[in-house]
């Protein structure tokens, strides 16, 4: 790559030859609006809002797909610039209805940004896109047809990333829209990544704050709050519930983001803190829930190596995607998935169980809120299988995005405010726990808790084995090695993102085990997650989880959890097994 | 002398309307090292008032084939595949297809017919969507660079020419070439049809020779239906340009309120959806001049805009029809327009 000169709003600035003129601009800071464009998929160029002026072009060129060559004069500000660009953003604003008032992106859409920043006139056109349907996908995810913009991103993330195919574009000119390709025989997974990609939220989580937010209000009373505050919290009221917040091992290292906090920010104790401010009586780390997963995946692992007849590979179950993959398009494969249920499935289960027995109140009275990367959780928390009794584990999920506009709307400073330690005996965790965040993690944790656990009982004078398994790591489509537990060869593989299943689907006999994680990057990609996320973030957001890890020194592998083990044999004596620990599968066709 | 000094030497441009040198673009597809090669000829033809692509496909389906023959010759060496494509549309293959079929049959050529989806509409005509087309993805236009001479069909280096530029090629293989061009004449006029004509003649003079110069006052739209250039009575001492067509308006046949509707109805129809300026700015074009009181100031907005900022041709062109009937009709002293906002619309597009 040859070093060029070229000159920007009358300064001059180095860029390298084949480098997109908006990313020169990007990174020397002067600002040009975009909405289409995004690194995880080619140029498209449509939305054209991030035209420039070239000298010696007799037109504007799109500086997202305009190559810099050397001596090239761009202004980004002139008046031809200003009055094409604000020409397209107004066009685009019109065909998005807004619905401002609820919309989750409303502290973060770059549409009402540029309203601001440019002047832009609102009234010049009317509102065009009333009658369009909302597409809902089960209750996780849905595209709204009044506020899309018609860039595609969505439909690239489905096909071109997911590989997935669900989405495409019918009609055309002024009509053309989004629409599923269910009658073609495709189905959805609900990774999300749509909602990931789309720059105005029209693809977005269906959102369940206005529901967290009833019970917000009638639950927060001085009776059950943190022993920080006031009073006592010794259980149930008739006159209110106990709202406990749960939270992933990813959101922790990404809400951040939308508080201008550096990438990879580790905000455990400001979270929990925020959570209690909104009203949340307990808050326990889902870390706690994956150190519990790993323990029981890993003994299933080591059981089904030393039975002849089980079925090989063993998948991870962790991800919701992965798991809607198998039971809709390989439904031959589902006795290859683990029957361990997923961290916040666990703890959420272990919450209304164990914990409530402790605490002497009745699952009922808690309402428990899963903070979520993903939108498939929505789904997963909601299956028949969840339920314990009547009440399902797990009342309503969050995405990160939803819980940031709950903070933001109620004023929660995630910056300023003061970190708190998550409550006990549920918020302890383990290094590998906190791995389960990014693609590799569960793998990971897994290898490091199952090669204790085959140790245990051979000759071996110390059982610790090895810690970090850098073949799992990366942001590699595919990432395959060969290990070691206690003596043996375990042949695995690690897929990141469900685009890149299908050639590992094809060798199965090759494996011993094999984790999936349907978003790129895994869950710190998920589909839940802040906008935007791009490689260069997801890595800086595993580089996170890498930290978390390595700063729990002599407590990195999840069996060293004695919480968790008490736990496990809390359920194994309560006969809980079926209800809490494990669940089935069942080939579905929508 | 080889095919290519012949081309140059008749310094042809290709017929398709853009009059980009074939030579160049021959010699880039050539000079482009793959290991297979594309030839597609552009029979799409969907700019209202052209004719001539269907008009040589009645009279010469063989020369056609023989220049594809010619460049498919032209791109074969050692060590890379050639395959065409001919991209009709539906009336030309129902018409001519199996003239052509047996035509491709009997020289054994490796050219396949691809019948234009009717569905795909004016950007059907684009290059780079034919491509898109033909490769089984949306009827859109692709960004350029890469062009289809570098990275065209399934990314192979492609030649895309029209009817009639390989009509041309084909005599200018055997010797026999004229210069003569295939002339596209309609509308209000008594003699209607496509002329073959020197080349560079002016549009009086083509009007006149052809028995079509009206009696009463007219304006001419230049090089398509859609997308061509309105110029009046008196400005046609200039040659016939683009696709060389020539459609003819009565002055007191049409109304302007009535003709823009005409064609800002048809872009907005024909735009495939993907950019904004021309998916938006069409729709909003068409939505302003159906309203009680157009908003002129706004038209013009949207239509430099769409000058602009457009993605392809199709939006760059949609302005060019508006802005010189505007100019050159409603607001010269040639015509005696009625028309209640004249005034208003002379100070904004002056």
């Amino acid at each position: 790559m040859k070093n060029i000169k070229i000159k920007i709003n009358n300064k001059f600035y180095s860029a390298e030859d084949g480098e997109s003129i908006l990313s020169v601009a990007k990174r020397n800071k002067i600002e040009i609006p975009h909405l289409c464009v995004h690194p995880d998929f080619p140029v498209k160029g449509n939305c054209r809002v991030c035209v420039v002026e070239v000298k010696g072009a007799k037109r504007l060129v799109p500086s997202c797909a305009t190559k810099v060559a050397d001596g090239m004069e761009i202004f980004t500000d002139s008046a031809r610039v200003k009055k094409s660009r604000n020409m397209n953003l107004e066009l685009i604003f019109a065909e998005h209805i807004e619905k401002c008032p609820t919309c989750i992106w409303r502290f973060e859409c770059p549409l009402l940004d540029a309203v601001k920043k440019y002047g832009l006139k609102l009234n010049r056109f009317r509102d065009r896109k009333g009658v369009r349907k909302t597409l809902k996908f089960q209750n996780a995810v849905e595209i709204d047809g009044a506020q899309c913009i018609d860039c595609g991103n969505c439909v690239d993330a489905c096909a071109l990333q997911q590989d997935i195919n669900y989405l495409k574009f019918s009609g055309k000119g002024a009509n053309q829209e989004i629409v599923s390709r269910q009658k073609e025989g495709f189905k959805c997974i609900l990774c999300g990544q749509c909602a990931l990609h789309c720059p105005v939220s029209a693809a977005q989580e269906q959102s369940e704050v206005e529901k967290v937010e009833k019970y917000l209000k009638i639950s927060h009373t001085p009776a059950f709050g943190h022993p920080s505050q006031e009073g006592n919290r010794s259980g149930s009221k008739k006159s209110g519930k106990i709202l406990v917040a749960q939270f992933a091992p990813s959101v922790r290292v990404t809400i951040g983001e939308n508080f201008n906090m550096p990438y990879g920010k580790d905000t455990t104790g400001k979270m929990t803190a925020a959570l209690r401010k909104l009203g949340f009586d307990y808050v326990f780390d889902v870390n706690f829930g994956a150190d519990f997963t790993t323990i029981i995946e890993a003994r299933e692992l080591l059981e089904r190596l030393k039975s002849q007849k089980s079925t090989l590979p063993m998948f991870t179950s962790c991800c919701p995607g992965w798991v809607n993959y198998v039971e809709l398009y390989r439904p031959d494969l589902i006795p290859n998935l683990t029957t361990s249920r997923s961290p916040h499935m666990h703890l959420a289960g272990i919450v209304k169980t164990y914990w409530a027995k402790k605490m002497k109140v009745k699952p009922e009275d808690i309402v428990l809120v899963s903070i979520m990367p993903c939108t498939a959780k929505k789904y997963e928390a909601k299956r028949k299988e969840m339920k314990i009794g009547k009440n399902f584990a797990i009342d309503n999920v969050l995405t990160t995005r939803e819980l940031s506009f709950l903070f933001k709307k109620n004023k929660i400073d995630l910056e300023k405010i003061k970190p708190e330690k998550t409550d006990n005996p549920l918020g302890d965790f383990s290094g590998g726990a906190a791995l389960f965040g990014g693609s590799g993690g569960v793998m990971e944790s897994a290898l490091r808790t199952a090669s204790h656990f085959a140790c245990i009982g051979s000759k071996s004078k110390s059982c610790l084995g090895k810690i970090d398994y850098n073949e799992t790591r990366g942001l590699a489509g595919i990432k395959e090695a060969v290990v070691d537990i206690a003596g043996k060869k375990l042949s695995i593989a690690v897929v990141n993102g469900i685009g890149n299943i299908k050639p590992v689907l094809a060798n199965l006999e090759k494996y011993h085990y094999i984790e999936v994680m349907a978003c790129p990057g895994g869950c710190i990609g998920g589909g839940g997650q802040p906008i935007p996320t791009t490689d260069e973030i997801r890595q800086k957001r595993i580089n996170a989880l890498y930290e978390i890890d390595f700063a729990k020194k002599g407590f990195r592998r999840s069996y060293e959890n004695k919480n968790v083990l008490e736990a496990v044999e809390w359920l194994e004596k309560k006969k809980l097994n079926h209800k809490v620990v494990h669940t089935k599968y069942k080939k579905r066709d929508k | 002398m080889d095919i290519l000094s012949k081309i140059k030497e008749v310094n042809l441009g290709g017929c398709g309307g853009a009059c980009f040198p074939v030579a160049d673009k021959w010699q880039t597809v050539k000079n482009t090292f793959a290991v297979k090669k594309y030839v597609v000829c552009n029979s799409s033809e969907g700019e209202p008032d052209v004719k001539k692509d269907g008009y040589i496909w009645g009279l010469w389906p063989e020369k056609v084939v023989e220049g594809m023959r010619v460049a498919l010759e032209f791109l074969s060496e050692r060590g890379n595949a050639v395959e065409g494509y001919i991209f009709i549309n539906h009336e030309y293959n129902n018409l001519y297809g199996k003239k052509i079929k047996a035509i491709i049959a009997d020289k054994n050529l490796p050219i396949k017919i691809f019948i234009k989806p009717p569905s795909s509409g004016y950007i059907a005509g684009e290059e780079t969507t034919i491509l898109n087309i033909i490769e089984g993805k949306e009827a859109e236009p692709r960004l350029r660079p890469p062009f289809p001479t570098t990275s065209g069909l399934w990314g192979y280096p492609t030649i895309v020419n029209n009817v009639e530029t390989f009509y041309h090629i084909a005599k200018i293989e055997a010797g026999t070439y004229e210069d003569v061009r295939f002339y596209t004449i309609s509308g209000d006029c008594d003699e209607p049809g496509v002329y073959k004509l020197g080349t560079g003649k002016t549009i009086a003079l083509v009007l006149r020779k052809t028995g079509n110069w009206p009696v009463r006052p007219f304006f001419v739209q230049v090089g398509g239906g859609a997308s061509g250039e309105v110029l009046a009575m008196n400005q046609l001492n200039t040659p016939v340009t683009g696709t060389m067509s020539l459609t003819v308006y009565r002055a007191d046949n049409w109304q302007p309120e009535e003709l823009l509707r005409h064609w800002i109805g048809f872009f907005m129809t024909e735009s495939c959806g993907q950019c904004t300026p021309c998916r938006e700015g069409t729709y909003r074009l068409f939505e302003i001049v159906n309203s009680k009181k157009i908003d002129w100031k706004l038209v013009k907005d949207i239509l430099d805009n769409l000058s602009e900022s457009s993605f392809c041709g199709l939006g760059l062109a949609a302005p060019i029809a508006i802005r010189s009937y505007i100019k050159n009709v409603i607001c010269s002293s040639e015509y005696d327009v009625k028309f209640a906002d004249k005034n208003e619309v002379q100070k904004i597009f002056n």
